[in-house]
């Protein structure tokens, strides 16, 4: 919200810098976001139009005189709008203007207009930089002294406030005003309300029933007739375009810079406009046609609260009048409404029209439902001053909603206690006082009855106080102290040390982490082939189609990121992400550690048909291009599986958990190239190179690994589980033999025979060869063996008998020939 | 006996002399000081000789062998500095040429942040634990003291799940991570210290500054006597860790409306420093996060009583902290996982 400081000081002295006013106002919860400064016209000063001739030599210039008060000039003027009798802006030679046309700075030089000399000129707001008005020359307000620079008189310094939402008090002047009083210790001075009224009642010219008084706690309304509909004063005028708000008439400009002032809509409507001047604030009909002010027709329901007259809806409550009974030049006599409605209903009809006005986003903020009253006085009081309107006598107040007010007790003791700061209760009261609140004196010495200002809503608690308290002495004289209670019980969180150690190992092996999106789009889900269910969760209203569904898996993210950096790095890229995926609850239980709990069903919680999803967090991998950076003496070669499985092999013992992996048929995957990851029997993973038809639908290059891994599977797992075995004393004994093997037998089954054997303390395939010497469909896998005892030495015929042994095993069971 | 053994210890020594190969060092070591060597034999014969002459040829017999074992130790010496001094010549590296390269992974700058704040705040006594991202309206919302229709839900463009409807039910992806506050307080009793990272997400159209996703630390301490100094304290205390002894902290009142009193703490302008910059909207200050002490509506709806129990609340947001220190200037960089983006953290 804006604030004019100049229109400001009408409600309070201002004796500090607008800088130090805004750090106090910013302190004390109300943040300035911007200092904007008007003025600084050097050379421009108020004149006074003496008189108006034409040009002699051109039919659309005319000869301006221009009284100075020190001087006169005649000066060559082309506005329209120019007229004898109005306030002018001048700007003498030397002024700093901007060109109306180009919009560039220039400096005022004289010059001879079609042969007459102008030593001058007036000018228009743009050519001011006042605003981007340019089609005539700006009026000033008629009271504006003759002679004086321009910047003294207009000169301003314009606030930018961010108003909380708690404080719709403060989307005023007003409301500021008494921020700046009880921060700076002046007085509010408040406008004059008062008003002269005429004989005749306004109950024998309009009733007022409110029959939904649960949305509309208060309904107040003046008559005023007489009215001449025009343009308001220029004064009034500049306020309102100083807020950003065009004038439009005499009666609408009141309305709003009431509002502006007190922060209570008004709504004027055409009196004679009123069906048997009734006004009935009701629900509306289900179906229920009406056509407002934007001459949008809308279609009505009863969650909707209206104004109607005997007939009809006349305006939706607190959000648009209506076209009909609008206010427009013919119109004689006004119906001044000043209400209070339900915020919840004005939040949620004006969201549902799409209509959030400048009324509506007050009223649904929570308006106080003392001021409809005083802000109509003030307004009335305007029609009277400014429009020469004639008020009828008393005004309307419907109030079902009267609320008794209720004190709160605060005392020195609580403040300390939520602040830390030590204030007395003189103190205390004192400050709160200054904000307008009520202090009653109690039996306990240290504490007071506080009643609220009628203008405060937001006050419930002694909290509220405290802080209402705190705020005025300063958040800056809070001490600033170091946590002294008793630590709490110190937890084991598995699910963070995994991940830690996860990151680190990943890290270890060369590969960067990325963070993709919990959303993702079901373009990119149908590439990976994913059946989604009906129940598929995404996201009700969507902001854009790439992020819609919530992620079953991260591979779609994983790939798309693969693909950006693919298109800029030709060198080897290894990726992974440690993330949640978003699944339906399991039907039997999974198991959930402590920390994330919440995604498991609780106890006390309100929930229905519905449950949250399972938020299972997965690791996943990625491996693309060469295997060593481009290097003079660099490892030749694309990644392939094996250097997936060697990530995960890695990853694996680095957590120490045992694992085996078996041929694999994820459709991501290619379906030769592919493994599953087996831990205790139980699948924790997979692992291979992906489908070529993947690779081309996210438009990846080369191969691609991917590597998967569950990561609920492996915090269900011992992780970190150890034996001690002492190292061996005695030396081992090593022997490599080459075996030929069919074609089909796993390497896996060749190892398992070996290890079978005592003394074996290390099986290391060191050579797979398949060719030359080796006959058609067979393979020879060379395979070092590692023979020890923990109590003696081996002998060579000790060794030699065991390895003969498994040899004849290994022949037995998978008809494999030692190669010679 | 004596003549033999001069003769020995005469053709030993020419012979070692001469040798310049390891190999044939062991040959003549084998020769002359070996078992079967000569000298062994004469040594061995000893027991044959007449006392007198045994005891003569035996000293001589054993000094030549020492003399033969210290010419060995010196001429394997010899050999071994030679060979040193010749394995040095020819091994001139250029050493310019690049090293070996090996990969190099890094963790995601967010990543990294998230543990220095969740670090500097364990140091603090505060335990990490994480909730869910998909939340109910309940405990995203309701139980923080924003009601359906309340004007606070305007401060939190929310991503639904289920549409949104009343009593707290509808599912959403949440908002912030003060959820967990109320997650917390239902299951355990203070005192409570801990932070919760974790994804938050907002329906919003993104631009260099906002972000559909993105990080948050909450933080929730909760015993008797705990005050807003604590509060105070406990936040300069973090502000001085990230951003250094120097730097200007302010902490002013602010409204969320699940904390009173409300506060907000802003750091002077890393880019600025004060003065007024584009970054901090020319107000020398830049928003770090949100406290306040926790409300006693939420305490309760946790079932702590909030006569006997006080307690505080922050929340932080994460991008917030690299991009203030390293001058990024657009939010979605972070997910978009760009190496040459990633690989400068
Ligand atoms: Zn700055």
């Amino acid at each position: 919200m804006k604030v004019s400081l100049k229109w400001l000081s009408e409600y309070v002295d201002i004796k500090l810098t607008p800088q130090e006013l805004a750090d106090r106002l910013t302190m004390a919860g109300i943040e300035v976001q911007g200092v904007q400064t008007v003025g600084g016209w050097e050379n421009v000063v108020v004149g006074e139009v003496l008189a108006v001739t034409p040009h002699p030599d051109a039919e659309r210039l005319k000869l301006a005189t221009v009284n100075l008060s020190s001087q006169q000039l005649t000066v060559v003027c082309a506005a329209p709008n120019i007229a004898v009798g109005q306030r002018v802006p001048f700007a003498r030679v030397g002024a700093q203007l901007i060109d109306g046309h180009t919009g560039e700075m220039l400096t005022l030089k004289p010059a001879k207009i079609r042969g007459i000399l102008s030593e001058g000129m007036v000018c228009s707001e743009k050519e001011l930089g006042i605003s981007d008005s340019h089609e005539g020359i700006m009026v000033l307000p008629s009271e504006a002294p003759i002679g004086i620079p321009l910047g003294e008189y207009l000169g301003d310094t314009i606030f930018d406030l961010d108003v909380t939402p708690n404080r719709p008090d403060c989307l005023c002047l007003i409301g500021i005003a008494r921020e700046v009083a009880a921060l700076t210790g002046e007085e509010v001075h408040l406008p004059e309300v008062d008003y002269q009224e005429e004989e005749q009642s306004i109950d024998s010219l309009i009733s007022v029933d409110i029959t939904a008084p649960e949305l509309c706690p208060r309904y107040c309304a003046s008559l005023v007739t007489g009215i001449t509909i025009s343009s308001s004063p220029v004064w009034l005028q500049q306020r309102l375009r100083s807020y950003g708000m065009r004038p439009i008439n005499n009666v609408v400009d009141i309305t709003n810079y009431v509002t502006l002032e007190y922060g209570q809509p008004l709504h004027a409507f055409d009196y004679h406009k009123l069906k048997g001047h009734k006004i009935i604030v009701r629900r509306a009909k289900n179906g229920e046609v009406m056509t407002t002010l934007d001459e949008v027709e809308r279609t009505l329901d009863e969650n909707v609260l209206v104004i109607a007259d005997e007939e009809k809806p006349v305006a939706i409550a607190g959000i648009m009048g209506g076209w009909e009974s609008e206010v427009t030049d013919e119109t004689t006599a006004i119906l001044l409404e000043s209400a209070n409605f339900d915020q919840a209903t004005i939040r949620r009809g004006a969201r549902h029209f799409q209509l959030l006005s400048e009324a509506s986003l007050r009223f649904e903020k929570g308006l106080s439902r003392e001021l409809p009253l005083v802000a109509l006085k003030r307004a009335t009081r305007l029609f009277h001053e400014l429009a020469h309107g004639k008020v009828a006598k008393g005004v309307v107040d419907v109030y079902p909603g009267k609320l008794e007010p209720e004190g709160i007790l605060i005392s020195a003791e609580e403040v300390k206690r939520l602040s830390g700061l030590d204030v007395n209760i003189d103190e205390i009261v004192k400050v709160l006082t200054s904000l307008g609140f009520e202090c009653r004196q109690t039996s306990v010495p240290s504490q007071a009855l506080i009643f609220s200002p009628y203008w405060r809503s937001d006050i419930n608690c002694a909290a509220d106080l405290v802080e209402e308290a705190v705020r005025i002495i300063g958040y800056d004289k809070i001490p600033a102290t170091r946590l002294s209670a008793s630590l709490p019980e110190q937890e084991v969180a598995p699910r963070l040390e995994l991940r830690e150690k996860i990151r680190g190992i990943m890290v270890g092996l060369g590969f960067q982490e990325v963070l993709t999106y919990s959303l993702t789009s079901l373009e990119k889900l149908r590439k990976l082939s994913i059946e989604l269910e009906p129940g598929a969760l995404k996201v009700a209203n969507p902001m854009t189609k790439e992020q819609e569904y919530l992620r079953p898996n991260l591979r779609a993210g994983l790939l798309a990121a693969l693909a950006t950096n693919q298109k800029v790095e030709s060198g080897s890229i290894r990726l992974f992400e440690i993330g949640k995926v978003f699944l339906p609850q399991p039907v039997i239980a999974t198991p959930s550690s402590p920390s994330l709990r919440g995604a498991q069903a609780t106890k006390q919680s309100p929930r229905a048909e519905n449950e949250l999803p399972w938020e299972k967090e997965m690791l996943c991998a990625l491996l693309s291009g060469p295997k060593a950076s481009l290097s003079w003496r660099g490892e030749k070669g694309e990644f392939d599986f094996f250097d997936a499985k060697g990530v995960a092999e890695n990853l694996l013992q680095g957590l120490r958990i045992a694992a085996e992996f078996k041929p694999g048929s994820d459709q991501n995957l290619s379906p030769a190239e592919s493994a599953e990851i087996i831990s205790e029997g139980d699948r924790i993973g997979v692992l291979g190179v992906l489908h070529p038809k993947m690779a081309q639908a996210f438009e990846l290059d080369g191969v691609v690994c991917l590597i998967e891994i569950d990561m609920e599977k492996l915090l269900s797992k011992p992780i970190g589980q150890r034996e001690y075995t002492p190292i061996h004393r005695f030396p081992g004994v090593s022997r490599d033999i080459a075996l030929i093997v069919d074609e089909g037998t796993s390497y896996q089954q060749v190892e398992s025979i070996i290890r079978s054997f005592p003394l074996v303390t290390e099986v290391t395939l060191f050579d797979l060869y398949t060719g030359e010497q080796i006959p058609q469909g067979k393979k020879s896998f060379a395979i070092r063996v590692v023979y020890q005892s923990p109590d003696r030495t081996l002998t060579d015929d000790e060794v030699n008998q065991v390895q003969q042994n498994m040899l004849d095993k290994l022949n037995q069971e998978l008809g494999s020939i030692l190669r010679s | 006996m004596l003549q033999q053994l001069e003769q020995i210890q005469k053709q030993a020594s020419e012979e070692l002399e001469k040798i310049n190969d390891p190999k044939e060092l062991q040959l003549w070591k084998v020769r002359y000081l070996g078992r079967k060597s000569k000298l062994t034999r004469v040594l061995r014969s000893l027991a044959t000789l007449p006392l007198e002459e045994r005891r003569k040829v035996g000293v001589r017999g054993n000094e030549v062998k020492n003399i033969l074992e210290s010419s060995l130790a010196e001429r394997e010496k010899i050999l071994e500095e030679a060979r040193i001094a010749s394995s040095l010549k020819y091994k001139k590296l250029d050493v310019t040429l690049p090293g070996q390269p090996l990969s190099v992974g890094r963790l995601h700058p967010v990543t990294q942040t998230l543990e220095e704040i969740c670090d500097i705040f364990k140091r603090m006594g505060f335990q990490v634990v994480e909730g869910p991202d998909v939340e109910w309206d309940y405990y995203n919302f309701e139980a923080l003291n924003i009601p359906q229709e309340h004007p606070a839900r305007d401060m939190f463009a929310t991503l639904w799940v289920d549409a949104e409807v009343g009593g707290g039910k509808a599912r959403l992806l949440r908002t912030h991570t003060s959820p967990v506050q109320i997650r917390l307080m239902e299951e355990k009793r203070p005192p409570i210290r801990v932070v919760v990272p974790g994804r938050c997400y907002r329906y919003e159209a993104t631009d260099a500054t906002h972000e559909s996703m993105f990080y948050q630390v909450e933080g929730l301490a909760i015993d008797k006597n705990i005050t807003m100094a604590d509060l105070k304290g406990t936040l300069f205390e973090f502000c001085r860790c990230v951003f250094g002894e120097e730097r200007k902290v302010r902490f002013r009142c602010d409204y969320f409306p699940f904390v009173e009193p409300g506060a907000e703490v802003a750091i002077e302008c890393l880019a600025c420093h004060g003065a007024g910059c584009r970054i901090c909207g020319y107000t020398g200050w830049v928003e770090i996060l949100g406290a306040g002490m926790v409300h006693p509506d939420v305490l309760r709806r946790g079932g702590i009583d909030p006569q006997a129990y006080s307690g505080f609340a922050f929340g932080m947001g994460v991008e917030r902290m690299p991009m203030l220190r390293y001058g990024i200037d657009d939010i979605r960089l972070f997910y978009a996982n760009d190496l040459r983006f990633l690989k400068q953290f």
